[in-house]
């Protein structure tokens, strides 16, 4: 505070910082139209056309492809491939995501700082010293291979993978696989940071050595978090994994590529019931499972 | 986690909850291992290593040519407008649906019980709308974005107006859900307090329940924004528009560099706008 210094200075009541209400002011108008502005550029940058959209020429069209739906095609052929589409999706999100567990835990002790270079583990080594920085490197690689393979989307790896391995559900994996390692390192790590110090501390105190410490001090708290990160993961996986094949990568998205390219509505509508089956199921699957873990 | 550790040792844990899950983890390990064709030899073969080796050697070095990056400015700016209002369109599904999805502002709670005690067809007429939205963004969320975009490209036609719609109705689902989940939290003591000195629903409402949600509400809508950038940058796959258009033109034509420079531009992206929602978040 500026305020010079009074006798009995507790008694002057602070400023308050900011956040006084006296209308708007010329910089909240500025900003205002700033961002109106800019709302009216996009509207116009991303082609939108609400009026025409609720014209009634064009929710007449979206009415007939919506009846065009109906009734979904429950023919046996149709539903046995849809069954086949829904496990081959399963299968994907499933491999998938413990692939992406191997990797995550493969790297992220390496990607948190308190296990590799400071904190409790390293307070008695000397501060600066050639070993320390030496651990940096580590660290930083750890770090930086977990956010390429978390910043490149599923879909742009799928395409990868289906160049490197051809097209099936294989690319799909590894593209799940790949992806969801750098999203599970970076929340695997933020839960490694946060452990709580005193079990750790005791441990050291009876001379644990580090790998003890690792084992007995930090896994047993993160574990829970780990699996129900993971299962979370599961979840948004099932999704990805059942529009993978758009790009070529099996699963029921390739069938709904099909149907959707050949005008076969009424089988894009079973593929989309299983898809909503499947996502359910795995969600429900997901939380109990989550609820014995945590 | 502290306070779970007991329940590790409670007695319905003795159960044969560990082998069945154990039995069927592995089940599904060896057959999903054979279903999704997992052949994991392919990156020792020559043919694995050879595709490897041209990708990894044509992706660098990028293609920073002014030529080219002129060419995907473009398709960049779209794909922020598609997101921008890609979101407010999910707010303006969600936020309707998950007020009439909300529990307690719908059917129960201080604003509904003293009107509905008694009135049993309005309560089912209550519950008939709460169990609609619900289900409807049920629906909304459970198909997901390329599909509503396939089918909105269809309906539209090419171009970025269909990822708007696709990232507006997907994501409402999800804002929706979200929303009443954060309407359901409030702290109900202010709600009985308005009540009590005799301010009717809506002023209830925006004076009551509406601020108390109010961060989370933008925090959460800021945060969906952050992944409507991710996800409009890829829709273009599937002919909406964006980066991903350009992404997948590239690789058919195994033009790997200028892959390189839209990944580069798209990571720039996403850090900008991860930066500016944290700065709006952090105004809140």
């Amino acid at each position: 505070m500026s305020t010079p210094p009074t006798r009995n200075s507790c008694e002057t009541i602070p400023a308050p910082r900011g956040r006084v209400r006296e209308g708007p002011t010329v910089k909240n108008l500025l900003v205002l139209a700033g961002v109106l502005m800019f709302l009216v550029w996009s509207y116009y940058g991303a082609e939108i056309h609400l009026s025409q959209l609720l014209s009634r020429n064009s929710l007449g069209q979206i009415v007939i492809y919506i009846k065009k739906l109906f009734p979904p095609d429950f023919s046996p052929a149709v539903l046995q491939e849809a069954l086949k589409g829904t496990i081959e999706t399963f299968a994907i999100s499933f491999m998938g995501t413990l692939m992406a567990v191997v990797i995550a835990l493969s790297i992220v002790f390496f990607a948190s700082k308190n296990l590799i270079y400071s904190g409790l583990l390293y307070e008695l080594e000397p501060r600066q010293g050639w070993k320390r920085a030496a651990r940096r490197v580590p660290y930083l690689a750890a770090k930086s291979v977990l956010n390429i393979l978390r910043t490149i989307p599923e879909m742009v790896w799928a395409l990868i993978f289906v160049f490197l391995v051809g097209l099936g559900p294989f690319p799909g994996v590894l593209a799940l696989g790949v992806h969801t390692g750098g999203v599970l390192g970076k929340l695997f790590g933020e839960v490694l940071e946060d452990v709580d110090a005193q079990p750790i501390e005791s441990l050291q105190s009876t001379g644990a050595s580090r790998l003890q410490i690792l084992c007995y001090g930090i896994l047993p708290q993160v574990l829970p978090q780990f699996i129900s990160y993971s299962l979370y993961r599961w979840e948004v996986n099932i999704r990805v994994a059942a529009v993978l094949g758009l790009v070529g990568a099996g699963g029921l998205g390739q069938r709904i590529h099909i149907a959707i390219s050949l005008f076969l509505e009424n089988q894009l509508l079973t593929l989309i019931l299983a898809i909503y089956i499947l996502v359910t199921a795995v969600d429900y699957l997901s939380a109990y499972l989550r609820r014995k873990v945590m | 986690m502290k306070e779970s550790n007991p329940s590790l040792i409670r007695p319905s844990d003795k159960s044969f909850f560990p082998y069945i899950f154990t039995a069927f983890f592995v089940l599904a390990f060896v057959d999903s291992w054979r279903r999704a064709d997992i052949d994991p030899v392919v990156f020792f073969e020559k043919k694995g290593q050879e595709a490897l080796w041209k990708f990894l050697t044509g992706m660098f070095p990028p293609d920073v040519s002014w030529n080219f990056i002129s060419l995907m400015l473009r398709p960049a700016l779209e794909t922020i407008q598609i997101s921008l209002w890609g979101t407010l369109i999910a707010v303006a599904i969600g936020f309707p649906l998950g007020l009439l999805g909300t529990h307690t502002l719908a059917v129960r709670g201080i604003l509904n019980d003293a009107e509905l005690q008694g009135a049993p067809v309005r309560r089912g007429m209550r519950y008939g709308l709460y169990f609609l939205a619900r289900g409807l963004l049920s629906l909304f969320r459970s198909i997901p974005e390329f599909v509503w975009a396939l089918m909105f490209v269809r309906a539209v036609g090419l171009g970025p107006f269909p990822g708007v719609l696709a990232i507006g109705v997907a994501y409402g689902g999800m804002l929706g859900k979200v929303y009443s989940e954060i309407f359901e939290a409030v702290n109900y003591r202010p709600l009985e307090a308005l009540q009590s000195v005799g301010a009717n629903k809506l002023q209830i409402f925006f004076y009551g329940w509406f601020p108390q949600a109010l961060p989370n509400f933008v925090s959460y809508t800021l945060y969906r924004w952050e992944c409507a950038v991710r996800a409009s940058a890829i829709l273009g796959l599937v002919g909406a528009g964006g980066l991903g258009q350009q992404i997948e033109i590239s690789m058919r034509m195994f033009n790997f560099n200028e892959v390189l420079t839209i990944l580069i531009i798209l990571f720039m992206m996403v850090a900008a706008v991860d930066y500016i929602s944290a700065k709006i978040r952090a105004m809140l």
